[in-house]
C-alpha cells in the first residue's frame, strides 16, 4: 500500500515525493515511516487479536456443555492464559501504538514521528515476540498459569518452557511497547504544527501523552518482576519462595501495579477515539474541552492506586484494603465525566448517523454496564463473594469490550477512509454491528448469573445439574453470534481494501487535521505543514485546504532530498527546528532480530547462543546511532518557508534525543523503584531483615563504588563542559578519567556481595542485595559503553563543540545513574545500620 | 498576479495577542498539571505504607490511635497543599477578560486554559484525598 508514484507537474512536489518515497521491491521491508511501518503494526496487532479470538471460541465451545469432552484440561489450561496474554500483550496495547503511529502525525499535521527507526524497531520486536509467544501453543508448550503467571503455580507446580516463554517472550514486548511509549510523547510534544498550542492540541493528542507517560510508570515494575521471576527460575534466587524468605504476594504487587493501570492504558486511547469520532458526527466542537483534559490526567494518575483491588482476598490490612476500595471508586468520577462530556456533545449538535457513530453508542451502553460491575467489585466485601467466579470475566469482558473493542471498531469504520483510502460498506456496517452488541450480550450477560450462582474462572469444564448447563449454553452461543460480527467486518475489510477507486478528500467532514490530506495519502503526508489557530482547522480557518495543497505553508519542498519535519516548543508549539528524520534502513530489523534472539534463546537455556546474540544486538545498535543519530548537517540552518528560518540541529533539551533519553529514563527509574519496593517490602514481611547477625555487603566496597561513581558522573559533566569549549585534549582526558571511575564503581559493585561471601540461592536477603547491585552496575556499565562512544564520536569528527547531542545524551543518563548510585548504596550499606 | 491573489500567498501566521507580552509567568510548563494528583499520589502513597509498615512492625498493631493520627496529618497537608495548588490554578484561569472555552489561539488563552485545568484536576485530587481520608475514618485498623 505504498503511495502511488503518479508524476508531480511541481519539481518542488517531485523532490518531496522522492525523499519520500517508499523502498519498493524486497526493500519494501526497510521501511520505516510511519505510515507504512504503522500499516505493518496495526496489521499483525489485529491478526493477533483473531488468533486470541480463535481461541475464546474454542474455549466456548468446550464449556458449551457440562463434562465435555472437546479440549483436555492442559490444553484449555493453556488456551485461556494465551487468550488473556494475546489479548492484552498483543493486541490491546499495541493496537493502540500501532494505530497512534499510523495516525498521530496526520493528527498533528507532521511529516513523520522524530524517531521513526525507533517504531519500526518496535514493530519489529513486537512481531517476533508475539509469534514466539503465539506458536507455542502448536508445540504444546504454551503458559498455562494463567495471564498473570501467579507462583508459586508457576514456579513449582508447572512443568515446561510455558512460563519462560510468557516471561521472556512478553518482556520482550514490554520493551517495545516502551519504545512505542517514547516515540509517541515526543511526538505529541515535539512535532505539533506551529501554532498548535497546548489549548488547540486534538483530545486524541492528549491521550496519547497521558497514556504513554502511564505506560512509563506502569511497564517496568512488569519488567522488574519479570526480571526476579526468571532468576528465580533459570538461577533459583527465591524472591517468590516462601522457604527462603521470598514472597509470592510480591510478584502479585508488581503484576498489578502494572495490571491495572494497564486497563487505563487500553481504556483511554479507545476514549481518545470517540473524542475525535463523536465532534466529527455531532457536528459541533466537543463540549467541555478542559474537562475531558481533566479526565484524561486525573485517570492517569487515579488508575495507578487501585491494584490491590485484584489482591483483596490476599489478607492484607484491612485498612490498606479501604484506601485501595477507595481509590477504585474515585476512578469513576473521571471515568464518567468523559462519558458525559462525549453524551453532551450527542445532544448539543446535530447528529448525523453512520456506522462509526453507532459502534461508539454502542460502546457507551456497554462500558457503563461493566463500570457500574466494577463500581460494586470495589466493594472489598462484595468482592470477597465474587472474587475469581464468571460475574468477574462479565465485569472484565464489559469493560474491555465495551471500552476498548467497540471504540476500536468505530476508529476502523472512520479511519479506513484515511488509511485504506475507501469507506467500509454503511449496510455490513449496520449488520456487523448488531451482530456483535447483541452477540456480546448473549454471551457475557449470563456470566454475571453463573458467577453469581458460584460458578469458579478457568475451570476446562463443570458437572451437570448444577444451574450452570443453559447459562453456559446460552454464552457459547453468544460467542459465536459475536465472531459472526466480526466475520462480516473482515469480509468487508478484505473487500473494500481489495476494490479500485477511492473515496473523496475529508469523507465525514471532519474539522481535524488528518482529513486535511489527500486520499489516497501521500507519503509525505501534507504538501505543507500548516499553521494552526483552531482545534478544528478544517472548519474554522477558510482556505486552509488550499494554501496547504498549494505549499503555501511550512516546508513545501525537500530542496537537499531530505525527510524533514518541523519540531516546535512543547506548550506553545513555536517552531525550533527543522529535523532530519531518518530513511528505510534494515538495521532496526536486524536489531530487533538479535535483541529477540538475547530473549528467546534463554527459554531453551541455550546461554551461550543468548550472549552471542545479544552483544551482535549491541553492535548493530552501535552501527545505527553511529550512522542514524546526531548527524551534522551540511549547512547551520534552512529556510522552511513563510519567511523563517529554523536551524538544523539543536543539543540539550531543545533536541529530541534529550527528550526520549529523559523520558526513557523515568521508565528506567520506574523499574528500578520497583526493585527498591521489593527490598523493603521484605523488610517489612520479616523481623530480621536485613539479618541483625550482619551477612551483608559491609560497607567498605559499596561506599568505594559509590565514590568512584559518583566521581565517574563528575567527570562526565566536565567532558561536556570541555567539549562545548572545545578543548578537545582535556575533554578526552575527563572521559577517559570518566571511563575509568566507572569500571572501578561497577566492579566494586559487584565485589561488595561477592566479597561478603553473600549467595543469592540462600535466602531472598542475599538475592535482593545482589539484583540491587547487579542492576547498578548494569547501568554503570551502559554509562561506561556510551562514554566510550562520545569519545570515539569527537576522534571521528561527528561531535564537536557546536554538535554535541551525544555527550549531552550521555550525561543526562549519568544524572540518572548517580540517583540509583546513592539509592542502591544508601539501600543495600545504609539501611541495615538503621535497621 | 492579481492583488487578491497576492493576499493568498501569504496565509496567516502564527498568532500573538498584546496581552501575551505581559503573562504572569516566567516560562511555559505543563507540570503545574500534575500537581494536585501528584499531591493525591503522595498522600495515597504515603498513608499505603505507614498503615502496611504500622501493621506489620508496631509492637501493639492493634492501637491504632498514633497511626491514625499520623494519617490524618498526611491528609490535611495533603488537602491544604492540593487547595493551594487549586486556588493559584483559578487565578491563572481568571486572569485577564477572556471566558471559557479558552480556545483562542494566544498565550493568554493558553494560560488561561492550563489554570483551568489545574483547578479543575486539583478538584478532582481533592475529592479523591476526601475518599482516602472516608476510609481513615470508616476502616479502623489492620485486621477486620
Amino acid at each position: 500500500m505504498s503511495t502511488p508514484a503518479h508524476p508531480h507537474r511541481d519539481p518542488a512536489a517531485e523532490r518531496l515525493h522522492r525523499a519520500w518515497q517508499a523502498p519498493t521491491g524486497w526493500r519494501y521491508w526497510s521501511a520505516v515511516n510511519n505510515s507504512i511501518v504503522g500499516r505493518w503494526y496495526t496489521g499483525a496487532a489485529i491478526a493477533f487479536f483473531l488468533f486470541a479470538g480463535v481461541l475464546a471460541l474454542l474455549m466456548r465451545v468446550q464449556l458449551a456443555f457440562p463434562e465435555n469432552g472437546f479440549l483436555h484440561a492442559d490444553t484449555y489450561n493453556q488456551m485461556f492464559t494465551l487468550h488473556g496474554s494475546v489479548m492484552m500483550f498483543l493486541f490491546a496495547v499495541p493496537i493502540f501504538e500501532a494505530f497512534s503511529i499510523l495516525v498521530l502525525p496526520s493528527v498533528l499535521g507532521a511529516r513523520d514521528l522524530p524517531f521513526p527507526r525507533l517504531s519500526a524497531f518496535g514493530f519489529w520486536c513486537f512481531l517476533i515476540g508475539g509469534v514466539f509467544a503465539c506458536g507455542s501453543i502448536f508445540f504444546d508448550a504454551a503458559p498455562k498459569d494463567g495471564w498473570f503467571m501467579y507462583p508459586p503455580l508457576s514456579t513449582q507446580y508447572t512443568e515446561g518452557y510455558g512460563a519462560d516463554v510468557w516471561l521472556l517472550g512478553l518482556s520482550f514486548i514490554e520493551v517495545a511497547s516502551i519504545a512505542a511509549a517514547v516515540e509517541l510523547i515526543v511526538g505529541v510534544l515535539k512535532t505539533r504544527p506551529p501554532g498548535m498550542r497546548i489549548n488547540l492540541m486534538p483530545l486524541y493528542a492528549w491521550y496519547i501523552l497521558v497514556v504513554g507517560a502511564m505506560i512509563l510508570f506502569a511497564f517496568p515494575p512488569l519488567i522488574a518482576g519479570d526480571i526476579m521471576f526468571e532468576l528465580q527460575r533459570m538461577a533459583d534466587w527465591p524472591f517468590f519462595d516462601a522457604a527462603r524468605g521470598g514472597d509470592p504476594l510480591l510478584w502479585q504487587h508488581l503484576f498489578w501495579i502494572f495490571g491495572h493501570p494497564e486497563v487505563y492504558i487500553i481504556f483511554l486511547p479507545a476514549i481518545a477515539l470517540a473524542a475525535m469520532i463523536v465532534p466529527t458526527f455531532a457536528r459541533r466542537p466537543i463540549v467541555g474541552y478542559s474537562w475531558i483534559v481533566l479526565a484524561a490526567v486525573g485517570t492517569g494518575f487515579l488508575s495507578f492506586g487501585l491494584w490491590v483491588h485484584h489482591m483483596f482476598t490476599t489478607g492484607l490490612p484491612n485498612l490498606s484494603l479501604a484506601f485501595f476500595s477507595a481509590a477504585s471508586e474515585a476512578v469513576a468520577l473521571p471515568t464518567g465525566v468523559q462519558i458525559f462530556a462525549l453524551l453532551a456533545t450527542v445532544l448539543a449538535g446535530r447528529l448525523v448517523r453512520s456506522v462509526p457513530m453507532l459502534f461508539v453508542l454502542g460502546a457507551l451502553a456497554i462500558f457503563v454496564l461493566g463500570g457500574l460491575t466494577g463500581v460494586m467489585v470495589a466493594l472489598a466485601p462484595f468482592d470477597f463473594q465474587a472474587h475469581d467466579t464468571y460475574f468477574v470475566v462479565a465485569h472484565l469482558h464489559y469493560v474491555l469490550i465495551g471500552g476498548m473493542v467497540f471504540p476500536v471498531i468505530a476508529g476502523t469504520y472512520y479511519y479506513y477512509p484515511l488509511v485504506i483510502g475507501r469507506k467500509l460498506s454503511d449496510r455490513l456496517g449496520k449488520w456487523a454491528f448488531w451482530l456483535m452488541f447483541a452477540g456480546f450480550n448473549i454471551a457475557f450477560m449470563p456470566m454475571h448469573a453463573s458467577g453469581l450462582m458460584g460458578m469458579p474462572r478457568r475451570v476446562y469444564t463443570y458437572h451437570a445439574g448444577q444451574g450452570f448447563d443453559l447459562l453456559n449454553l446460552v454464552s457459547t452461543v453468544g460467542a459465536f453470534v459475536l465472531a459472526a460480527g466480526f466475520a462480516v467486518l473482515l469480509y468487508d475489510a478484505v473487500r473494500t481494501a481489495l476494490r479500485e477507486g477511492h473515496s473523496e478528500r475529508d469523507p465525514w467532514r471532519g474539522g481535524t487535521l488528518e482529513w486535511l490530506g489527500e486520499i489516497p495519502s501521500q507519503s509525505w503526508n501534507l504538501r505543507s505543514i500548516p499553521v494552526v489557530h483552531s482545534r478544528y482547522p478544517l472548519w474554522e480557518q477558510p482556505g486552509l485546504m488550499a494554501d496547504v495543497d498549494a505549499g503555501r505553508y511550512y516546508l513545501p519542498d525537500a530542496e537537499e532530498g531530505k525527510r524533514e519535519t518541523i519540531i516546535t516548543s512543547p506548550v506553545d508549539a513555536a517552531p525550533e527546528q527543522c529535523l532530519r528524520v531518518p530513511g528505510p534502513t534494515f538495521l532496526t530489523l536486524w536489531a530487533a532480530v538479535f535483541t529477540g534472539g538475547a530473549f528467546i534463546f534463554p527459554v531453551f537455556h541455550q546461554y551461550v547462543a543468548a550472549g552471542v546474540s545479544g552483544a551482535l544486538a549491541v553492535v548493530v545498535i552501535l552501527a545505527w546511532l553511529w550512522t542514524g543519530t546526531a548527524r551534522i548537517p551540511e549547512k547551520p540552518e534552512k529556510a522552511v518557508g513563510l519567511d523563517t528560518t529554523l536551524p538544523l540541529y539543536a543539543s540539550g533539551s531543545k533536541s529530541v534525543g534529550w527528550w526520549a533519553m529523559f523520558i526513557t529514563m523515568i521508565g528506567d527509574m520506574a523499574a528500578y523503584a520497583s526493585i527498591v519496593f521489593g527490598y523493603f517490602y521484605f523488610w517489612t514481611i520479616h523481623d530480621d531483615f536485613p539479618p541483625a547477625d550482619g551477612g551483608g555487603p559491609g560497607i567498605a566496597w559499596p561506599v568505594f563504588a559509590l565514590l568512584a561513581g559518583l566521581c565517574a558522573w563528575g567527570a562526565a559533566l566536565l567532558a561536556r563542559n570541555l567539549n562545548r569549549d572545545d578543548r578537545g585534549g582535556l575533554f578526552h582526558a575527563a572521559a577517559v578519567a570518566a571511563v575509568v571511575l566507572a569500571v572501578a564503581s561497577g566492579t566494586a559493585l559487584l565485589l561488595a556481595p561477592a566479597s561478603s561471601g553473600m549467595v543469592p540461592t540462600a535466602h531472598v536477603y542475599p538475592a535482593v542485595v545482589w539484583l540491587l547491585c547487579g542492576w547498578t552496575a548494569a547501568h554503570v556499565a551502559v554509562g561506561t559503553l556510551m562514554l566510550l562512544y562520545c569519545i570515539a564520536r569527537r576522534l571521528a569528527g561527528r561531535m564537536t563543540a557546536r554538535h554535541d547531542i551525544d555527550i549531552h545524551n550521555v550525561v543526562l543518563f549519568w544524572h540518572f545513574v548517580a540517583i540509583k548510585l546513592v539509592v542502591t548504596i544508601g539501600t543495600v550499606a545504609g539501611f541495615p545500620l538503621l535497621a | 498576479m492579481n492583488s487578491n491573489a497576492r493576499q493568498r500567498r501569504t496565509p496567516p501566521r502564527r498568532h500573538t495577542s498584546a496581552e501575551d507580552r505581559v503573562l504572569p509567568e516566567s516560562r511555559a510548563s505543563l507540570w503545574v498539571l500534575a500537581a494536585g494528583p501528584a499531591t493525591w499520589a503522595l498522600h495515597f502513597l504515603l498513608a499505603y505504607v505507614t498503615a502496611a509498615i504500622w501493621c506489620a512492625k508496631a509492637a501493639w498493631p492493634a492501637d491504632t490511635g498514633r497511626l491514625h493520627a499520623l494519617l490524618w496529618s498526611y491528609t490535611v497537608v495533603a488537602l491544604a497543599v492540593i487547595a493551594w495548588f487549586g486556588w493559584r490554578g483559578l487565578r491563572r484561569h481568571r486572569w485577564g477578560r477572556e471566558t471559557l472555552p479558552h480556545d483562542a489561539p494566544s498565550a493568554g488563552d493558553r494560560h488561561r486554559f492550563l489554570g483551568f485545568a489545574t483547578f479543575l484536576l486539583c478538584g478532582l485530587s481533592f475529592v479523591a484525598v476526601l475518599y482516602s481520608a472516608m476510609a481513615i475514618a470508616l476502616a479502623g485498623g489492620c485486621i477486620g
